[in-house]
């Protein structure tokens, strides 16, 4: 649970993102904290995925600025002055794709490991010992020395949830996660996620799952028309929706 | 009449073919290891951002690709050295030719493999705070090396058999020698005959060897 007085270890001003002339982004003031999981809702194409892609520089903001732990965050790889690159930024910050995005020429072992030891350089043997903890924490020790091919996409998931961690990151981005697997694998992802929270970890989470975002989230942003439209605590804004616009959406997943 | 074969005439003259037969491989490898790094590096500025560095290698793409090998050799021998006032020899010119002809297709064909390898791919190595380089060399190129793999083959298959063109301007590979065989006996069927079977007996190995790669990378994928 995070403390509000905290200096938050995200923060966005006034972002923006535009394609061409299309405005998917159109001014958002966001806070993350340290050990807060936020949840991010809405309807297709309202700019949650641009918006959480903008938080590692997946996507280049057209205007505003993103702040990690009070430096500012710049379009350059290198870090410069106080200023921080997405080189560094990305080392903090991970993510987890909807598509998983594994590397399919290398095994499970190898995805997780390849970030630490090309990217931080750090030593095979202790690289590999994490791996194996981490392989652990999302239940797929036997799946060590497997292509992601012969996985199922709930294992896939998993996998690329560990790649993550073996960054060591500080903020975790999960972008719609659940929604390319077959109904029966959400769960197993979705654990793996619960865990995470129960330890502690930053994460903000563009999710369908309402049940799940109302569950583990500390907070909500319902996205809508490129505007967080509301914020709040999970029980106001999914148990207690203010608007109307945001009652339909809910609504559609009360089936 | 029926005709009457007699490979033994030509046949005396065997050290010819086997010396031609090894100049072919010989400037095939050459043209061959020298067009993968001109297809590389026409490859990656056609990549990349910097339009004139893209426009040039697309020319130079179009250039090499729109016009035939023949009339490239005859211009870079005959041509050039009015150009350039300098004679260049044969060889020059020929292994010349050949390596910048195989290097405008090889570089399309290594680009098409790289542009292949899905946008996710790039997504995930760069959230991996991955480098632009690091994420060409250690995620794209391995994947997309795979993938090229059956066109790479095959362009070096079509290599092998355009070395014949450096005939023209006079370099003794193996259908040179079978013209000059032929001269010196009068058996065209059966010194062309024989050469045929000589690029045969080289390339057809290597065309199973090209379906044999495709079809296991079709399997473990």
């Amino acid at each position: 649970m995070h403390s509000t007085d905290a200096k938050p270890i995200l923060t966005v001003r006034g972002l923006k993102k535009s394609y061409n002339k299309l405005q998917v982004i159109k001014g958002v003031d966001l806070d993350l904290h340290r050990g807060e999981v936020l949840a991010i809702i809405g309807p297709s194409g309202s700019g949650k995925s641009t918006l959480i892609r903008c938080l590692n520089l997946l996507e280049v903001p057209t205007a505003g600025e993103i702040a990690y732990n009070g430096r500012r965050v710049e379009n350059r790889f290198q870090s410069r002055g106080g200023n921080i690159g997405c080189g560094e930024l990305r080392r903090h910050v991970g993510m987890v794709f909807q598509h998983f995005n594994l590397f399919p020429h290398k095994t499970v072992m190898q995805n997780i490991c390849e970030g630490p030891i090309a990217v931080l350089k750090e030593p095979r043997s202790e690289v590999e010992a994490r791996a194996m903890e981490l392989l652990g924490k999302v239940g797929l020790l036997d799946k060590r020395d497997a292509y992601p091919n012969h996985l199922s996409g709930g294992q896939k998931q998993r996998v690329a949830i560990a790649r993550a961690l073996a960054m060591r990151p500080d903020v975790l981005l999960l972008d719609e996660v659940t929604s390319a697997l077959d109904p029966e694998l959400v769960g197993e992802v979705l654990q793996v996620i619960r865990l995470l929270a129960h330890d502690g970890m930053t994460m903000a989470i563009v999710t369908h799952e309402m049940a799940f975002a109302a569950d583990v989230a500390d907070r909500v942003a319902f996205i809508d028309g490129g505007v967080i439209a509301e914020l709040g605590t999970a029980d106001t804004v999914i148990r207690n929706p203010a608007s109307e616009r945001l009652q339909a959406f809910l609504s559609r997943f009360n089936a | 009449m029926p005709y009457k074969w007699d490979f033994n005439t030509v046949l005396q003259f065997w050290d010819l073919f086997a010396w031609g037969l090894w100049l072919t491989f010989a400037y095939t490898l050459g043209s061959i290891v020298v067009g993968v790094v001109i297809g590389m590096v026409i490859c990656f500025g056609r990549l990349s951002r910097f339009r004139f560095i893209s426009g040039l290698s697309r020319a130079y793409q179009e250039v090499f690709r729109c016009t035939p090998l023949l009339v490239q050799l005859m211009w870079f021998y005959y041509a050039l050295p009015l150009l350039i006032g300098v004679t260049i020899e044969n060889y020059v010119a020929a292994m010349l030719t050949l390596s910048l002809y195989a290097g405008s297709f090889y570089s399309e064909i290594f680009r098409g493999g790289i542009l292949s390898i899905d946008k996710g791919q790039t997504e995930a190595a760069k959230a991996i705070a991955m480098s632009d380089r690091q994420v060409m060399w250690r995620i794209i190129i391995p994947q997309a090396f795979k993938r090229v793999l059956p066109s790479f083959i095959n362009q070096s298959v079509i290599q092998f058999k355009n070395t014949s063109l450096i005939s023209v301007i006079s370099v003794g590979e193996l259908a040179y020698m079978a013209a000059v065989v032929n001269g010196q006996t009068y058996r065209p069927l059966e010194a062309f005959t024989i050469v045929a079977l000589l690029y045969f007996v080289v390339l057809f190995p290597m065309t199973q060897a090209a379906d044999y790669v495709e079809h296991r990378m079709r399997v473990s994928d």
